[in-house]
């Protein structure tokens, strides 16, 4: 779970990748899936990460770099004991690259029912223009 | 009265350890699956956990509506499904679309002793917990020796 991705990157082939088992047993990390598009004003980001609260969540970015980090939070009654399971952690974590043209200083993120919106706008000098022809 | 995250993350560690010895132990097909049960990467993610009084659902369900899902019960078999709207941006380039979009629906197989009149439900943070009451007659009973 160290490389990052390129955030406008199409993986090559398969959506869905599987995270490499980084080492099984303790220090299980969960890479949350992610939507990311582009149109002309910047990049979105939408990553599924239920049970994380505003409280529990990270978003860093540094030498365009952005890392995206989530403690699950559940209420469990004591003395529970597990019968099944398809979730075996609860630390999300997964990183993007970003390209120059972005402005992540400027970045505003949203956490709803478990869904991270994060919105990283182009440098509006960069921002594609219109080039208006005209007729002579 | 609620344990620590350390001990949901300790609590379900352990169980997948189980199920690796399990699979080394038998190969990963050789198994016999419940006849109702599914293959793992269906939507949404699920773990089970039970004390004594109550048998807990835990769904990973985030960005859905709760008043849009369909929960039911039919003795010891939960049911749950809804649809999970993804809007797409029509003029958007998309680089990755891993997220589950579409319509779901999983049925749980709980032990036996649960009580389908005695079932709370709550959504909080994209998680959906169903915590069932179970039998009393099926607790374990401290056992007085004279």
């Amino acid at each position: 779970m160290s490389d990052k991705q390129d955030i406008a990157t199409r993986p090559s082939s398969d959506v869905q990748q599987k995270e490499p088992d980084a080492g099984r047993g303790a220090g299980v990390v969960l890479r949350p899936p992610a939507d990311v598009f582009e149109d002309a004003d910047g990049i979105t980001l939408n990553l599924d990460m239920p049970g994380v609260s505003k409280e529990r969540l990270s978003v860093q970015t540094d030498n365009n770099s952005l890392t995206i980090e989530g403690d699950v939070q559940i209420a469990m009654p004591e003395g529970m004991e597990a019968l099944y399971a398809e979730v075996h952690s609860t630390h999300y974590r997964r990183s993007f690259t970003l390209s120059g043209e972005l402005e992540p200083e400027k970045a505003e993120a949203n956490l709803k029912d478990g869904v991270l919106t994060l919105r990283i706008p182009k440098r509006s000098e960069l921002r594609p223009r219109r080039i208006e022809v005209r007729a002579v | 009265m609620f344990g620590s995250l350390t001990n949901f993350e300790s609590l379900f560690d352990e169980l997948r350890r189980m199920e690796q010895d399990m699979d080394e132990l038998f190969g990963r097909w050789a198994a016999p699956a419940g006849i109702r049960s599914v293959s793992r990467g269906a939507f949404p993610p699920t773990n089970i956990g039970a004390t004594a009084n109550t048998v807990d659902v835990y769904l990973f369900a985030p960005g859905l509506d709760p008043k849009g899902i369909n929960l039911s019960i039919q003795q010891n078999l939960l049911l749950v499904s809804g649809e999970r709207r993804l809007p797409v941006e029509e003029k958007a380039t998309y680089y990755r679309q891993e997220r589950f979009g579409g319509e779901f629906r999983r049925v749980i197989t709980l032990p036996e002793d649960v009580k389908a009149d005695r079932v709370e439900a709550k959504y909080r943070d994209g998680i959906l917990q169903i915590s069932l009451q179970r039998n009393e007659a099926a607790r374990p009973r401290q056992i007085q020796v004279r």
